[in-house]
């Protein structure tokens, strides 16, 4: 299945079902993930009810040192 | 102590994380300033390089009161949309509205800013909002309802200091909110001057993440904040262009 993932085409195992996977799938380990799937902002409660569909736009964001 | 919005800080020093040479030093400076809030950027994660160490890693999360800023946006859309992904993060408290109307100066869009704080403010946000020294903006921003004001001291990055005084002073008398000065600061006695001038609280980064011993330095501009309240809060003596004795003039034995 492929998805847009922070802006690159991305081939995901069809096993990968929703963002929790997808976040372990990445090995993404970032003490903060924050996650906007199809533009729309997720809670941290909703990652493993958002379902993927191929052709669907994820982008995992975290913070970082900054004034 | 210092009140923004509904937070209460006994520490007028808030500091940037950005540009350490390793969070080591950062957790060591962040500890040894006394900060209580720290502000930090929002920015896409690097998915191919999932392991980096990430500069939170190293500090406790229930101890700092977190003002993401939104850096890298360009319009008022963009700065409201790096709040709430912030925000989501559920670990955040304000935001820094910072949009940047000028790549060579990194001074301040006034249109943007002036929007994104009113959008942001619309919809709950603790907001403060970065802006250049400019009087009327400043006061346009509080009367929209900004929790506090952040006015530039210089260039960001620049450690050329208070490059304007006299309408920092002015930004500062006339304000009802908190006002800090923020950008700009290179050393110790910048941040005193602006604590002087009657600032609530000074912002900075580079000046301590770009000094040969930030930690060093961190303690150097916590005890130049307090410093310069202290001063403040004692007033200083009016300016004279001629001497006056400190000694007594009478009783001179000869």
């Amino acid at each position: 299945m492929k998805l847009q993932i922070n802006g690159a085409e991305m081939e995901i195992p069809k096993t990968i079902k929703n963002i929790t996977q997808l976040i372990d799938h990445l090995k993404l380990n970032s003490p903060v993930i924050i996650v906007e799937h199809n533009d729309v902002i997720l809670p941290k409660e909703d990652l493993d009810d958002a379902m993927l569909t191929a052709g669907d736009k994820v982008e995992f964001v975290q913070f970082v040192g900054g004034g | 102590m210092l009140k923004i919005g509904n937070f209460e800080f006994q520490s007028r020093l808030f500091l940037g994380t950005g540009k350490f040479a390793n969070f080591d030093i950062q957790k060591e400076a962040v500890d040894v300033s006394e900060t209580e809030v720290l502000t930090f950027a929002v920015r896409r994660m690097n998915i191919f390089e999932p392991t980096q160490p990430n500069f939170l890693e190293k500090i406790d999360l229930q101890k700092y009161t977190f003002l993401p800023n939104t850096a890298g946006a360009k319009t008022a859309e963009e700065a409201v949309r790096i709040a709430k992904l912030a925000d989501s993060s559920g670990i955040c408290h304000m935001v820094k509205v910072e949009i940047i109307g000028c790549d060579r100066t990194l001074l301040p869009d006034p249109v943007e800013t002036l929007k994104a704080t009113e959008l942001l403010l619309n919809e709950g946000f603790t907001v403060l909002p970065y802006t250049s020294d400019d009087v009327v903006l400043a006061r346009k921003l509080e009367e929209l309802g900004a929790h506090a004001i952040m006015p530039g001291a210089s260039p960001i990055g620049s450690g050329q200091g208070i490059i304007n005084p006299l309408h920092l002073s002015f930004i500062i008398e006339q304000a009802n909110v908190p006002v800090i000065v923020d950008a700009g600061i290179g050393s110790p006695k910048d941040a005193a001057y602006a604590m002087e001038l009657g600032a609530d609280g000074v912002l900075l980064n580079t000046a301590v993440s770009g000094a040969k011993d930030p930690v060093k330095m961190a303690q150097a501009m916590k005890l130049a904040v307090e410093s310069g309240r202290l001063g403040y809060e004692a007033g200083r003596i009016p300016l004279k262009r001629t001497a006056t004795a400190s000694s007594p003039l009478e009783g001179i034995s000869i």
